[in-house]
């Protein structure tokens, strides 16, 4: 296969963007099943291409792939900013994760967005930002990756504002961008300052750069610090993890694609592709392994008490990107990446499910849903498996990387190995707890004004659900023996076996562990031996401050942008603005006037005053020539 | 005594101070006019003074004196005209009265 061939990657589904936006919306606006098509053709493509590059750079042991590339600015005084790919065993890995979510997403979204207005555009916009994540994925320098992350950004906050006219999307929308925008601008000035202390902006460059030692120390740390409040905002680490769970206001199919599997692991790839940067400062490892597990625990709490599906697989993701935030900062590229990898398929499907049940019973509040179980056997089946992988059950994909970060955080920071821990079991109840409310027991209504008995999907949506469970069982098979790791460049590929939850103890225990959340919510949810009121009861405190999701919403929103800034800081540049910069435009204006009307006293329009100052003029000329010469 | 070139300078000087006194202080647009005319004189004193003293044969400055006599009837009729045609308008020929220019 001819490298070239790379670049259609991300040309492909950009050229489904154009031509759906360009052509298919303006001229075929009655067969919007086209914009379907389009998208699913090109990402279908994108997807062939993506296999063959994982099986070269398998073949070419693991080193990055040559890909011609081109200039695109040069500025005289040496500023040369090339566009190309870098193809490696990390960018592989990716491309396939994104192409593959992508494409079920798009086939499922056929179903769930079937018949609503903005058919079209909603395939326009998915199309778009297929191409960025793909664009951000191959590229092989930082400013055309952050055009790309900036890309990102755009489509998502086009995605979850999708049905604009209602204002709790176009909030959350503005939200999720203003949010990533504080990460992006540590990330822009880390670029910066990577690029004068460096000169490049090119990546394989500045590995070496950094591994020789060329950047250390403090410039090194605060670089890494930069780069990775990028991948904070995006990743909804902690403090930004404030726009996630409001971006669920978007599609279903946005949520699966956009804020679990893909954009919000950019900030996890970031942190991944610049991470000779953080090897070599201790200081940001140790940062990103706290933010990471602190965000873990952090959110898992909150998701112990939504009431809305999408709530809690949404904090679900934030906890899960901390658990690879923790994976990175303690363990190294191959861990955080493998969770990333797996992690995709099963949050996405969860994601799926939650748009399934919903297109059955119009509703996401679990507290209206109950006994889908008889009636959706597929989704039923495909949300359980996808639980069990994500609470970290042997022998599904979850349990293998979510052993090798406990592994590796037990190693390097074991408080934060007990934080993990403590979230496995978190993990494990919400996640059952999800189940047995939305699935056990009678249906309870859902939704007022839904019609009729909830029934099974149609095969257009339940087929990617299935294919997606598939992947969230075998895909942790990749690094049973350790071939992950190998193939990513760490170690020579000894794995812990296929049977090691039998002998180790950390597998044995963190099995235990997921096992007794899942108990513990059978027993509150299902078998009904405890009372859930009686216990929320006896927490009530607890309750509330979780329920507000500790008022860190209130916080920002409150006291910090309105008090602060609209009040207070902006008020004062308000009055600044009135006062000084136009009272001194207004000064100069009055001044004149003030200044032309004094003046015109001397205009009397008598011809004889006019006569005595051409007297005196007379008089002075005369005596400044007798005195002066 | 005998008369010399700085009589007839001082004579000159104290008519032409008495001229421009008249022409910008008097009301009246005819006093103005004379006024003017007195100034004309006195330099036409000077002017044949210097000539008298200095160069006697080439007669320099009297023939100035005759241009300047000349320019000052002109002068004298024309502005004459003027103060009928604004007496005509304004019913005055008060100098402090015409202020259309003013601001």
């Amino acid at each position: 296969m001819p490298h070239q061939l790379l670049w259609l990657i991300f040309l492909l589904p950009l050229f489904s963007f154009i031509i759906i936006s360009f052509v298919l919306r303006p001229f075929c606006n009655d067969k919007p099943q086209l914009g379907g098509y389009t998208t699913i053709a090109a990402i279908g493509g994108s997807f062939v291409i993506s296999v063959f590059a994982l099986f070269a750079v398998m073949a070419n042991s693991g080193h990055a792939l040559p890909v011609p590339d081109i200039e695109w600015v040069l500025i005289e005084g040496g500023v040369s900013i090339h566009l190309g790919l870098l193809v490696d065993p990390l960018t592989a890995v990716m491309l396939i994760v994104v192409t593959v979510v992508s494409l079920m997403v798009q086939i499922y979204s056929q179903g769930y967005m079937h018949g609503d207005a903005g058919y079209h555009r909603y395939f326009a916009f998915m199309s778009l930002f297929t191409a960025s994540m793909l664009g951000l994925v191959l590229a092989d320098n930082l400013v055309f990756m952050f055009v790309f992350w900036e890309g990102v950004g755009l489509c998502s906050y086009l995605l979850i504002g999708f049905w604009f006219h209602k204002p709790s999307a176009a909030n959350a929308a503005k939200k999720a961008f203003i949010v990533t925008r504080l990460g992006d601008f540590g990330f822009l000035a880390g670029i910066l300052a990577l690029y004068f202390n460096t000169g490049t902006f090119d990546i394989a460059m500045l590995h070496e750069l950094a591994v020789t030692g060329a950047i250390s120390g403090t410039i090194l740390t605060w670089v890494a610090i930069g780069v990775f409040s990028g991948a904070v905002g995006k990743s909804a680490q902690f403090p930004l993890h404030v726009w996630l769970p409001d971006a669920m206001e978007g599609p279903t199919p946005v949520s699966a694609l956009i804020h679990a599997a893909t954009m919000v692991a950019a900030g996890v790839f970031l942190v991944a592709r610049t991470f000779p940067l953080f090897e070599h400062s201790m200081e940001a490892m140790t940062t990103v392994a706290i933010i990471g597990g602190f965000t873990a625990i952090f959110a898992a709490s909150i998701g112990l008490v939504m009431t809305d599906i999408k709530r809690v697989l949404a904090y679900s993701t934030i906890s899960q990107l901390g658990y690879m935030m923790l994976g990175l900062g303690t363990g190294g590229v191959a861990i955080g990446i493998f969770h990333l990898f797996n992690h995709a398929f099963f949050k996405a499907l969860l994601f799926l499910g939650a748009g399934s049940v919903n297109h059955a019973t119009g509703t996401f509040d679990m507290r209206q849903m109950g006994g889908l179980r008889k009636v959706m056997p597929w989704t039923y089946a495909t949300f359980v498996i996808a639980s069990l992988s994500l609470a970290g059950v042997w022998p599904l994909a979850g349990f293998w990387s979510k052993d090798e970060i406990l592994a590796s955080s037990l190693a390097s920071q074991p408080i934060l190995f007990y934080l993990a821990l403590i979230t496995v079991f978190m993990t494990a109840f919400y996640m059952f707890r999800a189940i047995f409310m939305t699935f056990g027991g009678e249906y309870r209504g859902g939704a007022p004004e839904a019609h009729g008995h909830p029934h099974e999907s149609p095969p257009v949506m339940v087929v990617p659900m299935v294919i997606l469970a598939v992947l969230a069982v075998v895909s942790g098979f990749w690094n049973v023996n350790g071939q992950f790791s190998a193939f990513m460049g760490h170690g020579a590929g000894h794995g812990p076996g296929f049977f090691a939850v039998l002998t180790h103890p950390l597998p044995l225990l963190s099995l235990v562990v997921a096992i007794l959340g899942i108990v513990l919510a059978y027993a509150m949810y299902s078998a009904k031996w405890l009372s859930a009121e009686r216990i929320r009861g006896m927490f009530g405190p607890i309750h509330t401050v979780l329920a507000h999701k500790y008022w860190f919403d209130e916080l920002y929103e409150d006291v910090f942008v309105r008090k602060s800034m609209i009040n207070g800081f902006f008020a004062g540049l308000q009055q600044f603005d009135t006062n000084v910069v136009d009272g001194t435009v207004n000064g100069v204006a009055d001044g004149t006037i003030a200044g032309g009307r004094a003046l015109r006293q001397i205009q009397t329009g008598q011809l004889q005053l006019y006569g005595l100052f051409i007297g005196i003029g007379i008089l002075a000329i005369m005596l400044s020539v007798l005195f002066f010469g | 005594m005998l008369v010399g070139l700085e009589h007839y300078l001082i004579l000159s000087t104290v008519l032409f101070a008495i001229g421009l006194y008249g022409a910008l202080s008097k009301r009246n647009a005819i006093i103005i006019l004379m006024s003017i005319e007195i100034m004309l004189v006195a330099v036409s004193i000077a002017l044949v003074a210097f000539s008298r003293y200095i160069v006697p044969l080439a007669l320099t400055g009297q023939v100035f004196v005759i241009f300047i006599m000349v320019v000052a009837a002109a002068e004298a009729a024309v502005g004459l005209a003027i103060i009928i045609a604004i007496y005509r308008g304004y019913e005055t020929i008060d100098a402090t009265k015409i202020n259309l220019m003013k601001w």
